[in-house]
């Protein structure tokens, strides 16, 4: 253990992107990660970076656009109506190949929906959000400790393979207080940028960023280039959690701050003699699909806060192999241990 | 002894633009000032959607290519993450003064220490020919088939005007490229935008009345008389905002 510090999750974002070399920032306010835009504008400019309140999370995006360009380690956070705005922004990004990560505190929708925690963007990260074929690598931590983790991950992942990166955390996560050990953020891995558009010095032929390809192979071209790095990515990069899954009944999936009531659950499930298995995806895009090809449970259950979005992801990874199940609150709603021991009991009734 | 040479930073590929229309000379000015300055391999530029969506093409310096409207928040970070390089936007009536007025004014407002070029050609060129913010009233396009209606369409923007009641811009000047003397304005015009970011002053725009033959159904020669009759009336020349003079219309 090195320097365990209680922080916000907010701020422990704050602390592990400055410790991981990103010195540019770019947001704009919205509960529920108002804290993290606030505890930025407070740290950068004490250590030589740019924070700068942008008059609009659409330019706020673009801003990221630009510094991601000139090759410098930059990053944006919202929250899902913000997240909507910067959608236009994050297609662009994507088919820049430009790295960098954007940060989502998830709250309640569609529309200004609420304040409060809700993990209905799912499809929005995992799917694009923006048009095009693009992919984001999309991390989703479960307590404050991870959130340091993967947003130190973040920005050496998404230089590693020029795709951008987006954490998904939601607003308990965001507002919550938790230990963080900031030792544990890996040593930063500085990628060789030969493609930035820094200016050429008289030095090299220019480098040009660019989105718009006229001639409709070279689009081709570059879509199918992209979706061969995609592969690479998917091939490489499941990160889930699991446990209890070799003997399972009923296998319990969640993301996030859902996982952790997920846990008591299949605690008390596992008194009761009820072989419940637990595995929460880290890296929502690429999905966890090996994991979910190798168990062989009577049931799964996707437990979620929203209507049910990674529930189709589990179908498609065990190929329905076993009764897929979901159960889930929204609205800023978080589902108790207590209901979801009793979807589990409704279910096994059903399978066993 | 060469008197005449096309500048070192503007390509040899061959333009895509109509005959008669103003980007040509605008790039051939912004690449002549930027080799007279010598900072062709210290600039980055960010260009527009529109006509000069493709000016990478034409210019041997690092350019972004930036989603519609957003150059000016792309161009303040790329100035603040490498603040001893020239940045400078490239942008459209439509692009600047529509989809894009809140990246403009605040950029404006906060003096970003870069410079924009702004060509005010009162239509929108790359779709075909529609309104823009900046068409004239009475103006026929393909969006105001009736002559641009001020009652139900809006006015036109006058973006020096407005700009300059910020504190933000060091320079704001609007020219014209519909003679040699006005070209020539321009230039200097241009030269100062740049001196102005090379000295640290803040934002310095341009803007440059220019022409569109092809979407304005017109010849080359008409469209430079539209001009000169119809535009510069409604958008005066001169320098509107220079910290260096005091503010106000020369």
């Amino acid at each position: 253990m090195g320097e365990v510090v209680l922080m916000k999750g907010n701020e422990a974002i704050v602390e592990a992107a400055i410790r991981s070399g990103c010195k540019h920032f770019f947001g704009y306010p919205i509960t529920p990660q108002t804290e993290l835009l606030a505890y930025m504008a407070k740290k950068l400019p004490k250590i030589g970076g740019t924070f700068l309140q942008a008059e609009s999370e659409v330019a706020a995006v673009n801003m990221l656009y630009g510094a991601a360009s000139a090759g410098v380690r930059a990053m944006t956070s919202s929250s899902s109506p913000g997240i909507s705005l910067k959608s236009e922004g994050i297609s662009y990004i994507a088919a820049a190949d430009l790295p960098c990560v954007i940060v989502n505190i998830m709250r309640g929708g569609p529309g200004l929906g609420g304040i409060q925690a809700a993990q209905s963007d799912y499809f929005q990260a995992t799917r694009g959000g923006g048009h095009g074929d693009y992919h984001l690598i999309v991390l989703a931590p479960n307590s404050i400790q991870e959130m340091v983790r993967l947003t130190a991950d973040g920005f050496n992942l998404s230089e590693e393979y020029r795709i951008p990166v987006m954490l998904l955390g939601d607003g308990t996560l965001g507002q919550m207080m938790e230990p963080g050990d900031l030792d544990e953020i890996p040593q930063p891995i500085f990628a060789e940028k030969p493609w930035a558009t820094n200016g050429t010095q008289g030095k090299r032929k220019p480098n040009i960023t660019k989105t718009l390809y006229l001639d409709p192979q070279e689009l081709e071209d570059t879509v199918i280039e992209r979706e061969e790095r995609y592969n690479i990515v998917k091939e490489n990069l499941q990160r889930y959690d699991a446990h209890d899954i070799e003997d399972a009944d009923i296998i319990i999936s969640s993301f996030g701050i859902t996982s952790r009531v997920v846990e008591t659950a299949v605690k008390e499930l596992r008194k009761e003699g009820i072989k419940a298995g637990v595995i929460r995806p880290i890296t929502l895009w690429p999905f966890s699909e090996k994991i979910y090809k190798r168990v062989n449970p009577k049931a799964f259950l996707s437990v979620e806060m929203n209507m049910g979005q990674m529930v189709e992801d589990i179908k498609l990874a065990c190929e329905c192999k076993a009764p897929v199940y979901f159960y889930g609150r929204t609205g800023g709603i978080i589902p108790t241990p207590q209901e979801v021991e009793d979807k589990v009991h409704e279910i096994m009734k059903e399978v066993m | 002894m060469v008197i005449y040479e096309k500048p070192k930073s503007l390509s040899d590929t061959v333009s895509h633009y109509c005959p008669g229309c103003s980007h040509g000379i605008v790039h051939r000015l912004v690449c002549e000032v930027l080799d007279e300055l010598g900072i062709a391999g210290e600039t980055i530029a960010v260009e527009p959607v529109g006509c000069a969506v493709t000016a990478h093409e034409y210019f041997n310096f690092d350019v972004d290519q930036a989603a519609h409207g957003r150059q000016p928040a792309l161009a303040t970070v790329i100035k603040r993450s490498l603040p001893d390089r020239i940045v400078f936007t490239y942008q459209g009536d439509g692009d600047l003064a529509a989809i894009g007025t809140a990246e403009t004014v605040h950029s404006a407002t906060r003096g970003e220490n870069i410079t924009i070029i702004f060509i005010n050609n009162t239509i929108y060129g790359m779709t075909g020919g529609q309104m823009a913010p900046t068409s004239l009233p009475g103006q026929v396009t393909q969006t105001s088939p009736y002559g641009r209606d001020p009652k139900t369409q809006g006015n036109p923007i006058r973006v020096c005007e407005m700009l300059s009641t910020l504190d933000g811009p060091s320079y704001v000047a609007r020219v014209s490229t519909d003679s040699v003397k006005h070209i020539k304005e321009a230039k200097a015009a241009i030269k100062r935008a740049f001196q102005n970011q090379i000295d640290g002053k803040g934002l310095s725009f341009v803007e440059l009345l220019c022409t569109c033959p092809t979407n304005w159904g017109m010849s080359p020669v008409e469209a430079v008389k539209r001009l000169q009759d119809e535009m510069i009336p409604y958008y005066p020349l001169g320098v509107y905002k220079d910290i260096d003079r005091g503010s106000g219309n020369e």
